[in-house]
């Protein structure tokens, strides 16, 4: 963050600390969506350090936060206005800076390995499941006879649950997952997690994208005709 | 400082509801997907080089890799 006029530094750490928390924000001029206020979360933004009126911090936010918009902002509580000068993603979800990063030198280098020595653990190196995706959503697994039912797109009903995570809420995403641990479908919750507990029968999940092809497991239903 | 809960900091324990056997003529665990399947459906870390669009690199993954379908998640606003 670059700010506009000279701020000391004690200053600039406490206005980053209150915009922890809850923040309203509307899309700027230039964004992908609809330009309406909305609420944003920031988890954190920790201090590094500040040369001049350079501000150099680390933000933990909800998906969906301007930072260009939260440097602004920062700037107005400042009174010195202040702008995004540079930005690098550090995390998604699962995916962070650690040694699973690879860049596209990396890229093109360990694929030519490993079409030379077709040593596919080469590729199981920086190639990873998309399970991994889904690390920390919330999970229902389901038995085998409900896999194709789903991968045809419909929904998750009581009997087809084996096990669910704690702690889901009516409208939460879930992951679909098998018992051998592979992705189905992104759902919405229908029903909190103990009533999917309780339930013998009805929708527990409603199928919004789905990830396993057809066929892969049994089609266990029965069609009308 | 202080700190608020992130999504993925939650606890989750995994509750059974019922007791049940997976066949092993269907489907494979993730780790064991053959690699022309693995390639299909995975994911890469990519730590993308400034300036070319995330549309651009995805393009460049697909020659790399030789595979026919990709595509990307995580999108910042363009420094312009």
């Amino acid at each position: 963050m670059k700010l506009h006029a000279d701020v000391p530094e004690s200053r600039v750490i406490e206005v980053l600390e209150e915009f922890q928390g809850p923040l309203y924000q509307r899309p700027p001029v230039r964004s992908a969506v609809k330009r309406q206020l909305r609420t944003r979360t920031i988890y954190y933004i920790d201090y590094h350090e500040m040369q001049d009126r350079l501000v150099l911090f680390r933000v933990g936010c909800e998906a969906g936060t301007y930072i260009r918009k939260l440097c602004y902002d920062i700037g107005e509580v400042l009174g010195s206005g202040a702008q995004m000068q540079e930005l690098r993603r550090t995390r998604v979800g699962p995916f962070v800076e650690d040694k699973t990063l690879v860049n596209m030198h990396d890229l093109s280098y360990l694929f030519d390995q490993y079409k030379q020595t077709q040593d596919e653990t080469i590729i199981r190196n920086f190639v990873y499941p998309m399970e991994k995706a889904f690390e920390y959503m919330p999970k229902i697994i389901v038995r085998d006879s409900a896999v194709d039912a789903l991968c045809h797109g419909a929904h998750l009903t009581a009997p087809g649950v084996v096990a669910v995570n704690s702690g889901i809420q009516i409208g939460d995403p879930v992951a679909v997952f098998t018992q051998k641990g592979e992705v189905v479908a992104l759902s919405k919750s229908f029903v909190s997690s103990e009533k999917m507990l309780e339930m013998d029968h009805g929708f527990v999940a409603r199928t919004q994208r789905v990830f396993m092809p057809r066929g892969i497991y049994p089609k266990m239903w029965h069609s009308v005709e | 400082m202080r700190r608020i809960n992130q999504p993925w900091q939650i606890n989750r324990s995994l509750e059974v509801k019922a007791e049940e056997q997976t066949n092993p003529r269907y489907g494979t665990k993730p780790e064991n997907r053959p690699i022309k399947d693995h390639l299909r459906f995975g994911i890469i870390n990519l730590d993308k080089p400034a300036g070319p669009s995330s549309h651009e690199v995805t393009a460049w993954v697909k020659r790399i890799l030789g595979i026919p379908r990709a595509g990307h998640g995580g999108t910042l606003e363009a420094i312009n």
